[in-house]
Parts: C-alpha cells; structure tokens; sequence
C-alpha cells in the first residue's frame, strides 16, 4: 500500500513532466509538428503525469517488465512547489519510458509503469540556485558518459514553465514540475547501473533488474 | 452505504446517507444544504492516481468522428483537479465550446496488480459520479487530450456519494442522464462501454500497479453539449448519485 519508509526524498504531490521543453529536441521535430497527427506545433506546455506507483527512491532497483527490453532514460530536473506557489527546491529525476515515437497520445502505458521514475536522493533547497539555467547535468550507464543535458537551453525556462502551467492549473504545494528531458536519451537494459549527477545535486543512482517471475 | 465527506462548522467530516440527510460519525445529522461537499474520498499516503478514458462508449466516439479505440484511450489527472457536489466550476472568458462528460469512476479498494478480469470486481472499493469537463478550444494533438483541457482547477466535479460497491450488483448496467437547467441533453448506459469495469482493472493493473483510493474515471457515451456561466449541470448515474455543479464565468 504506502511506499516502504525510505531516507531518501520521495514527493508528497503529484509529479508531472513536460514534453519537449530542450530547444534542439523541440527544432528536431519541428518539420514534422505540422503534419498529422499533430497539424500543429504545441502552444500551451505539453505535461504528462508520473503516477506514484513510479517512484523509485535514489538506489532502488527497477525491474523492467519481460516484455519491455529496454527502457529510454529520461534525465531532468524536478521544482518542487512550497506553500506559498513558489519553488521550494530542486531534484534530480530519471524519467524512464518504454521508448515510443508517437506523442500525439497520452503515454501512460510507456511512462506510468511501477518503479519508472527515479528521484534524487535530496532536495537542494531553491535559495541555493541563483538561476535554474545554471543546472548542467550527466548521464551515466555503467560508468560511461551517455548524454550531458545543459539546462539553459531550453524552450521554456523554468520560471516561464511555471507561469504558463499555472495559466491553466494550479499546482499545489509538495507537487513537482519536471523541466523537460534533453535530447539524445540513452537506452538501458535490464543489469544496467544508471548514475544521474549534477553540480550541486546529491547524485541519483538506480540499477534496472530483470522481472522476477 | 452511501459515504460522503463534507466541511461542517470548520471541520471536515466523514458522513453517511441517513433518510435524506447526513448522519456524522459523532452521531448528529445534518441537512444536504447546511454543508459544503469535498470529494468523497479519503486521503490517501501518496497522491491518488486519477485515471481517466477517453471515447469509451461507441456512441461517444461515433460522435467525435473517430472510430473507437483497440486499447483504452487514457490519460492522467491530478488531484488538484478534483471538487465535491454543490460546488462551481470556472468557464474561462472567450472560450467556445466547454462541454460535461458524465462518468461512472471506480474507485479501487485494494492494492491491484496483474489482476485478472475473472478477480476484478474484488478490487473495486465503490463508485462514484464524476463530470469530466473538457473546453476544446484548448485541445492539442500532442498528448490528446492535452492537460490543459483535462486537468483545469475545478473542472473534475466528483460525488455527492461514493457507494461500496457490494451495494451496486450490476454496474455494467446502469442508466446515465446528464441534465443542464433541467433539461436532459445525455442519456446513456454503462452497458455501452468498449472496455468495460472488469477490463479495465485487468489493463491497468497489468502494468501499474493500482492502490486503494486511485480513480478510474470510464468515459461519457453520446450527448455533449456547450454549458454556459450559469447554467446547472446534474450528472445522475442510477444507484450512484446525482452530482450537481454550477458554471461560473471567469474573466
């Protein structure tokens, strides 16, 4: 029922990602958002949600279902929402999908799996971050370098992410607002040790395992 | 039983059904207008996963011009979202088209995984009524339907009951109306679903694991139509309850 008692940060509201919010990964598809399905680039911020059954706390393992080989690692950066709507912190996140290249409907059987979302280990509180373009970020399997995500290029920094969700919803105080997952996400496999660092963060660490039968 | 939670004084209360009024667990029994109704749903350890279909009746789908789906459509909502019967939903300035969607929401009542659809009903707590409300003017083709359609503050009107599910027999078989000022402009039965209760918690349960108190809402059949500042919007599902929300303009 509730998550066994763990040290590490687990969100108390509900977690949502935003879909291509890192410039080179939005201009990629660009040629495409015109065509159907989509005959239209995105206007508002495109959000999906990580159900709590995802959260993997920082060094837990994930197993990956038998049918799903391989698993897409999404890296970001959580904001956590405090009392008064403002940003209470940050957190390194593993955003993991079963891959899929179609983002014209909602993907809640590639992203809503048990243990699909890692969380860093510790909140780093926001009074400590200057500008979240600072955030630079890497990714890696195994111990080899895989992608290095640089937070000032995105389409919507974050203060702006904020505002135009909060056109349309409000987020309440404990619920976490994922910047966006870069371009060039790596794949991982079952016995693959993914580690998520970040100048200034606690370093996130989860290991994909095998489903046991 | 009929369970409600509602904000009486300055406390919020759990209640049951009782001849027409509210019966506290302190014993007192209050009028339905002498309260102010939540959703009726207790607080969960984490936050609820809040499932919800989209065309899952024939009918409905038939309607939105497109053919219906070979998997459930389904998106996510927050908890935010949510609000209790009695209570008014915002209609943004300029907008279009907003329209109800009146559903039947299972509510889980035991930690369900890779349940199969022969054990479903075991992990069904109870039922309530829920109004998605969409304004399509805000839809996008990119995680359709988009969240800024779908999971607006106050348009997710749940309630007034959550009935335990040992007292609805049949819930594959349960007449839906939706009236706007009194006027009944959706009819509908649970009946019509493409992938019914049991179907669902099996889907789902598959690859999610499912905890007591997540919300599976199934989807509206035929008859959407434009509700305006103003207008009353009853969803009535038989044997569930008639929840009542009250559109209110925002500028």
């Amino acid at each position: 029922m509730s998550a066994p008692p763990s040290p590490h940060f687990l969100p108390t509201g509900t977690v949502y990602g935003t879909l291509l919010n890192f410039r080179a990964e939005f201009e990629a598809l660009a040629p495409k958002m015109s065509e159907p399905p989509y005959k239209a680039p995105p206007r508002a911020p495109v959000l999906y949600v990580k159900t709590a059954n995802t959260w993997s706390p920082h060094g837990a393992a994930i197993a990956l279902p038998a049918d799903v080989p391989e698993v897409e690692v999404g890296a970001s950066i959580g904001m956590v929402v405090g009392a008064d709507g403002d940003i209470e912190g940050f957190v390194p996140m593993n955003d993991l999908s079963v891959p899929h290249a179609s983002f014209f409907r909602p993907p809640v059987k590639f992203k809503c799996l048990d243990g699909f979302l890692g969380i860093g280990p510790a909140l780093r509180d926001a009074q400590e971050v200057a500008d979240p373009a600072s955030f630079r970020m890497e990714v890696r399997i195994n111990g080899t370098l895989k992608q290095s995500l640089d937070f000032s290029a995105l389409v919507r920094p974050a203060r702006q992410l904020l505002a135009d969700v909060g056109e349309f919803m409000t987020l309440a105080h404990g619920d976490v607002l994922m910047l966006g997952c870069g371009p060039g996400r790596p794949l991982a496999r079952a016995g693959d040790r993914i580690e998520i660092s970040a100048p200034g963060f606690e370093t996130l660490v989860n290991t994909l395992v095998g489903e046991v039968a | 039983m009929k369970h409600a939670r509602i904000r009486f004084g300055n406390a919020v209360h759990e209640a049951v059904e009782r001849d027409g009024r509210l019966l506290l667990a302190d014993g007192r029994l209050v009028d339905f207008d002498a309260v102010d109704w939540l959703p009726p749903l207790a607080p969960t350890p984490r936050p609820r996963t809040i499932l919800a279909l989209g065309l899952n009746y024939a009918d409905h789908a038939k309607e939105l011009e497109f053919k219906a789906p070979e998997e459930p459509l389904v998106f996510v909502k927050g908890q935010s979202a949510l609000i209790g019967h009695r209570q008014k939903t915002f209609r943004p300035a300029g907008v279009q088209f907003m329209h109800y969607e009146c559903e039947l929401a299972i509510v889980v009542g035991k930690t369900a995984h890779r349940v199969k659809r022969d054990d479903a009903y075991d992990f069904i707590g109870g039922y309530t009524v829920a109004n998605d409300y969409a304004i399509r003017d805000y839809l996008e083709n990119w995680y359709r339907p988009n969240l800024r359609v779908k999971n607006r503050d106050t348009c997710t009107p749940i309630g007034p009951w959550l009935v335990d599910a040992a007292d609805v027999p049949d819930p594959m078989a349960l007449a839906l109306r939706t009236t706007v000022n009194g006027q009944v402009t959706q009819q509908g039965n649970t009946r019509d679903m493409i992938f019914d209760a049991p179907f669902l918690i099996e889907y789902f349960s598959r690859f999610m694991t499912l905890s007591p108190g997540d919300l599976i809402l199934t989807g509206t059949p035929d008859g959407v139509v434009d509700c305006k500042p103003g207008d009353v919007v009853v969803t009535e599902i038989e044997q569930i309850g008639a929840l009542q929300n009250t559109i209110q303009g925002q500028a």
